[in-house]
């Protein structure tokens, strides 16, 4: 028994030279600096993917979007190594219909779930593209950046939002994007039904009037399938005299945690929820 | 079991025994209701590409005229179901939910409404290539409720010999009595299509499927077969799902479709005993297919039958004429309350493959308690579910969003979403919509 054991032990200490890989020390104590949420926002797998990408010299530290600055620092110092610049990225909602703008074509029972209710003809909502309140955005983002307000409707925290895009994953309207922080011209809307149909369903809705694509510049802005879209090449030029003239402010200019409608804009005072828009026939 | 098959009725293992509720409906001829003033014609009703649109807004057409063509093989043209103008092309919704586009036609009154578009022609000297040519301009679809082009199951791969044609004639969703009535009334016409499909498909033999609560169908089809026809009828025992092509094979034939497989790789093709007749009854004729038999049924109906109506009609225009008698918050399903859509607009139109609308009041919809329990691993779901998948393990994997681990390790792909395990579960669990949710996202994170 006991040669048997001393026999393994050579075994190992064999296997122990032989098979040895040698692994960056500095991926572990990078990993200790890193924020350990997984999140994905970087590109890469997971957290001790990104450290390794760091080492290998594939990434740099102020692609972790959910370090603080001085963290970020601290790592470029360590590796020395530039911080590297990333702009933020926010993720932001292309809806704006609360129940108290966006009418409901039917009632939606079952599981309370978006991606349930989508696969139900769409959900109950008038508005085909908009969001059906459900919250799969809420519940699956990790940083608490989702909030759904009264009107069932998710307000993304600026603050904590890092980027990630797990609501851009799950939502099955597609309505989240990441956005850089610079792009502040922003359109609320996805709805493509042409206006008179539109108005019916949600009272925030872009009609595709094209008021914002006049007064932008040349080029800024067009109008697609009844709705406007912003070219964001064109980022510099954009400006708050677009979301003036929007008659119904689905065209916002996005200020810090505040999203500016233009004075045109058809002011909203109710507070319950819209009766629904399309009755079952009597007899 | 397998020895006591001649006394129970061929059948599958498993399963589940939800109330057939068909009384209403099943002894009642089929009508024919008004045309309705305006249809809505979806470019894309059938599986695969859409149809492309060759007619203008404000063209007139006539009732059978081609107002969209076939985009290539793996799709079919759509005709006119009435005469009348073409009012536009707009976005529409649909019963799944996105708005595709559809063809808007507004019905011309006081039109006899005569089909003026069809070549009566001799089919005998066909074929088999021919044969499978008129079909897809037929545009025919399959009527059971997927919409696969039937000349695409028809053009079976080289390397595939198909010997079996088996129609379906199950009908096992409650409600629906649709195949039923025609089965009893146009008999000629399902062996009429089914003579047909032999020769489209070349397979050597046909057998007919129908459950053994169905007694007049069978009598009825077995009248119309000849002593030389290779085709025969099979009683097989009403249950859930009976009706699905893989259970359906399984049962007649005891043979199994591989997993992810299609029926000619075991030398099958299956259609429904609805498809046979439009087959039967167009191909001859050489109409499209501009109407179809719908089940309306179920408490919130006034007048439950089953109607002859054109391919487009809206819902509500449907639920005026039969009189509609539920309340505000009534489900309307499009198909089976087992595995049908509800749906969220009454501008969603009657299309090619819609089988029944079932009128379901708020009372009857809320019958079942909201509230989901823990499982409580009975394996009642293991006992029902037709393909013998886990549904308890892969409920489970759901509830942590495991939607990969779903697909690799237990077959998640294999699911039809028959809704067995979520109807016997005593916990209330909606196992079936999980598995909906989950295979969604698989195939969003696969594209």
């Amino acid at each position: 028994m006991a040669s048997l054991g001393v026999l393994l032990a050579g075994v190992l200490a064999f296997a122990n030279r032989r098979l040895y890989v040698f692994e960056d020390p500095r991926i572990d104590q990078l990993e200790d600096m890193l924020p350990r949420t997984n999140c994905g926002a970087c590109g890469e797998a997971g957290c001790r993917a990104f450290a390794e990408a760091l080492v290998a010299g594939r990434a740099q530290p102020a692609q972790c979007t959910v370090n603080s600055a001085e963290m970020n620092q601290k790592i470029a110092d360590f590796l020395g190594v530039s911080v590297g610049s990333q702009e933020r990225k926010i993720a932001r909602l292309a809806c704006a219909g609360g129940s108290h703008v966006a009418a409901t074509r039917a009632r939606y029972q079952g599981l309370k779930s978006c991606r349930a209710a989508a696969l139900v003809s769409g959900g109950g909502k008038g508005c085909t593209w908009g969001c059906l309140g459900l919250g799969d955005c809420e519940q699956v983002c990790s940083f608490d950046a989702i909030r759904l307000n009264r009107y069932g409707l998710p307000v993304v925290d600026v603050d904590r939002c890092t980027g990630c895009g797990d609501c851009v994953e799950v939502c099955p309207k597609d309505l989240f994007s990441l956005q850089p922080e610079s792009h502040r011209l922003w359109v609320a809307c996805r709805n493509q039904d042409p206006q008179d149909e539109a108005m019916a369903q949600c009272q925030v809705v872009c009609t595709g009037c094209g008021r914002c694509a006049m007064d932008a510049p040349e080029g800024l802005i067009r109008i697609e399938n009844h709705l406007a879209v912003i070219d964001y090449e064109k980022n510099a030029l954009a400006s708050p005299v677009a979301i003036q003239r929007c008659p119904t402010g689905a065209i916002v200019w996005l200020e810090g945690k505040e999203s500016r409608k233009g004075s045109g804009a058809r002011k909203v005072t109710r507070k319950e929820p819209l009766p629904r828009m399309e009755p079952l026939p009597r007899v | 079991m397998g020895m006591l098959s001649f006394l129970t009725g061929r059948t599958f293992p498993r399963g589940v025994h939800p109330p057939g509720l068909k009384e209403a409906t099943r002894d009642q001829a089929i009508r024919r209701l008004p045309f309705a003033p305006r249809l809505v014609l979806p470019l894309a009703q059938h599986f695969g590409k859409p149809s492309r649109p060759v007619v203008k807004r404000h063209q007139e057409v006539v009732r059978g005229q081609v107002i969209a063509e076939a985009d290539g093989f793996q799709s079919v043209p759509l005709h006119a179901p009435v005469t009348g103008v073409v009012e536009g092309i707009e976005l529409m919704p649909t019963a799944r939910g996105p708005k595709t586009e559809a063809i808007l036609l507004r019905t011309l009154p006081g039109d006899s409404q005569a089909v003026r578009w069809s070549s009566p022609r001799d089919l005998s000297g066909l074929s088999r290539e021919e044969l499978i040519r008129a079909i897809q301009a037929a545009g025919l679809v399959g009527q059971g409720g997927a919409a696969f082009p039937t000349h695409l199951k028809y053009a079976v791969p080289e390397g595939h010999g198909v010997d079996t044609l088996v129609v379906n004639g199950c009908e096992c969703e409650p409600y629906l009595t649709t195949d039923h009535r025609i089965m009893v009334e146009q008999a000629q016409e399902v062996l009429a299509g089914i003579r047909l499909a032999l020769r489209a498909v070349g397979a050597d033999q046909a057998l007919i499927g129908v459950e053994d609560d169905k007694p007049d169908a069978i009598a009825a089809l077995q009248a119309q077969i000849g002593p030389d026809d290779p085709i025969a009828v099979r009683k097989v025992k009403a249950k859930y799902p009976q009706g699905s092509e893989k259970m359906l094979i399984k049962a007649l034939l005891k043979r199994e479709v591989p997993s992810g497989g299609l029926p000619f790789q075991v030398g099958v093709v299956v259609n429904n005993a609805g498809t046979m007749a439009q087959l039967g009854r167009l191909l001859p004729l050489g109409e499209g297919l501009i109407e179809r038999v719908i089940t309306v049924a179920g408490p919130g109906v006034e007048r439950p039958g089953n109607y002859r109506v054109p391919v487009g009609t809206p819902l509500r225009y449907l639920l005026e004429h039969v009189g509609f008698r539920g309340d505000d918050a009534s489900h309307l399903i499009l198909g089976g309350p087992m595995m049908g859509n509800t749906v969220s607009s009454l501008d969603v139109p009657v299309t090619k493959a819609v089988s029944g609308l079932v009128v379901l009041p708020q009372a009857q919809a809320d019958a079942a308690p909201e509230t989901i329990h823990p499982c409580i691993r009975c394996g009642r779901c293991v006992e029902a579910c037709p393909v013998g998948l886990n549904p308890a393990e892969l409920g489970r994997l759901a509830a942590k969003r495991r939607y990969e681990t779903m697909q690799e390790r237990f077959h998640l792909s294999d699911c039809f979403e028959c809704g067995s395990c979520a109807y016997v579960c005593p916990a209330n669990i909606p196992l079936v919509q999980y598995f909906r949710i989950a295979k969604a996202l698989n195939r969003e994170r696969l594209s």
